[in-house]
């Protein structure tokens, strides 16, 4: 709990900053940790969103506010390949390349997205899996296809069995009529890099305002130290595990002989 | 208790590997081979990415297969000269094998090429182990004397030029086909992950005629040297080599490889041999199911290296 406080403490500040000013949709944001550290004990973590809407936009029962939250990792090329019976095995057919999509995305919302605007607003503001651009290239082009290209949906089903890829209907909560909270999870495979989080919210099915954080996943010390070593001196990358095994062996050589 | 592996970025429990290890290391003590053809199916099994695999197994056998040469050069058992000889052919395979394992993984038939490889090598070898070893295990139900084979004459391709004499195997052979074995076993290990002391062993007391000790302890010699340049390409060509993942399992495996060795002391040739030729077989028809069977997805995904 006491990783809550400091994010709590801010929101009491900007509730009252914010008390002032009627006027102007703001959106104050917080993350409970800016930087997700991978060390050798890492199996994933938890960070927790807050965020204030300003009191004015407040939600009430008769103009009921959404709340959008999308984290998307860093982005990674992909290959989606279909497989094909040849003489009797499953063989690598035909193939797509997903352009720069991003190797985590999360989609948390305060109720089902169709419920919150039309479907073509949800297609513009990249609201949910489906609505999410993903670059392919198809020959010499480069183009997003619609929803329910094959290619398209397996790379989706892959991603969410992979468990990097997941959309929460009601992963967004509202603690107050203007504090909400969304709680994101980071699995133990989680792709390194910079992370973002663009959360948008919404009242009569129009975009009310929109705000982003950066957050990071990165290794740091010893994970850092074998994957930049491994990266950028790979001769001596190389060398340094031969001999680690070399030494294992003549180790285990002189422990166990027997003459 | 998990342990995040830096290169492969996922996190393991450290007691499944080091079991995995244990287990593995074992079984080859038990045979005197390398495992590394169950090893790398079994951490692939794991969710470790099957590049990450194969290039990090390649420490474990550097490990296990330097402990076990340290054995056998006290004992004077490895024929040095063949070695060096099967050698040259055995680097020049390794590195084709890295450059093919390169090329596939660009063109997305990796996996395939390595299922197919493995179908084919262990279907083969675990056949053949298993009909020799069951026809010495009748022989001896039957009370008859095992014929040993003495031909005459060489077959053809121990006649070809280029003869040299290797004294500690007590053989004199044309140096194309050893080259040409320790080529193919080079290939072998760099693309499928394995030491290849199960294919190299048989091809030197079958086609040779290299005694099945020096045999053993030439191949182990062989698998020391190619699997420490494998790690050395592997690191700098593909980047795969997981040091953390190959520690863990060096451990184990050096561990388990010292009780497997005391395990097959105490058991008859012949049924150690079945035993492994049905190990083998196993193995090789798991793999042929996994492609044969329909899977429940047509489709599956991969990351482009080159995009990172």
């Amino acid at each position: 709990m006491r990783r809550l406080a400091a994010p709590l403490l801010l929101f009491a500040l900007a509730l009252a900053l914010a008390g002032g000013d009627a006027r102007g949709a703001e959106l104050v944001l917080s993350l409970s940790k800016a930087r997700v550290t991978i060390t050798s004990n890492f199996t994933g973590d938890t960070i927790v969103l807050f965020g204030v809407i300003a009191p004015g936009e407040a939600a009430t029962p008769a103009r009921p506010q959404d709340v959008i939250v999308t984290v998307r990792g860093p982005s990674e090329s992909f290959t989606t390949w279909r497989k094909e019976r040849f003489l009797g095995l499953w063989v690598n057919a035909d193939s797509r390349s997903f352009l720069a999509a991003p190797s985590y995305l999360a989609v948390f919302t305060s109720r089902a997205p169709a419920l919150i605007a039309e479907a073509e607003i949800l297609r513009q503001e990249q609201v949910g899996l489906d609505n999410n651009h993903l670059l392919q290239r198809i020959g010499s082009d480069y183009a997003d296809v619609v929803p329910q290209d094959p290619f398209r949906q397996a790379f989706l089903r892959v991603k969410q069995a992979q468990g990097l890829y997941f959309e929460r209907p009601a992963g967004v909560e509202f603690i107050a009529p203007n504090v909400f909270r969304a709680t994101i999870p980071i699995p133990g495979t989680a792709p390194i890099g910079p992370y973002e989080v663009v959360v948008k919210t919404f009242a009569d099915g129009a975009l009310v305002s929109r705000g982003a954080l950066d957050l990071e996943v990165a290794k740091i010390d010893f994970e850092q130290t074998v994957a930049t070593t491994a990266q950028d001196h790979p001769w001596l990358y190389g060398l340094a595990t031969a001999l680690m095994a070399l030494a294992v062996g003549f180790i285990a050589n002189l422990a166990f002989r027997r003459d | 208790m998990t342990i995040y592996l830096p290169i492969a970025e996922l996190p393991v429990n450290i007691f499944t590997l080091l079991a995995l290890g244990i287990a593995v290391g074992f079984i080859s003590g038990m045979f005197g081979v390398g495992g590394g053809f169950l090893m790398t199916p079994l951490l692939i099994f794991l969710g470790v990415p099957p590049a990450v695999a194969v290039a990090s197994v390649s420490t474990h056998m550097a490990a296990s297969s330097f402990s076990g040469t340290l054995t056998y050069l006290r004992r004077g058992l490895v024929d040095v000269r063949l070695g060096l000889v099967l050698l040259t052919g055995g680097l020049t395979g390794t590195l084709a094998g890295v450059v093919a394992f390169m090329l596939l993984r660009r063109y997305g038939q990796l996996d395939l090429v390595i299922a197919v490889t493995y179908i084919v090598m262990l279907g083969t070898i675990g056949s053949l182990m298993v009909a020799e070893s069951l026809r010495a295990l009748l022989r001896e139900w039957r009370g008859e004397k095992a014929n040993v084979k003495r031909p005459g004459a060489h077959p053809w391709f121990l006649r070809m030029p280029f003869k040299m004499r290797f004294r500690q195997s007590r053989i004199y052979v044309s140096v194309i086909p050893v080259v040409t074995i320790g080529f193919a076993i080079g290939f072998l290990g760099a693309l499928m992950g394995i030491g290849g002391g199960f294919i190299l062993v048989p091809a030197l007391i079958y086609l040779l005629r290299v005694p099945t000790l020096t045999s053993i302890a030439t191949a182990l010699m062989l698998t020391l040297v190619t699997m420490t340049a494998a790690i050395l390409m592997h690191a700098v060509l593909n980047q795969t080599v997981d040091a953390v993942l190959g520690l863990v399992l060096m451990v184990g495996g050096t561990i388990g490889a010292q009780f497997g060795a005391r395990a097959g002391q105490a058991m008859p040739a012949e049924r150690l041999r079945l035993l492994l030729g049905l190990l083998v077989l196993a193995v090789g028809l798991r793999v042929a199911v996994d492609q044969i069977v329909t899977p429940a997805d047509f489709y599956a995904v991969s990351i482009d290296e080159a995009a990172r």
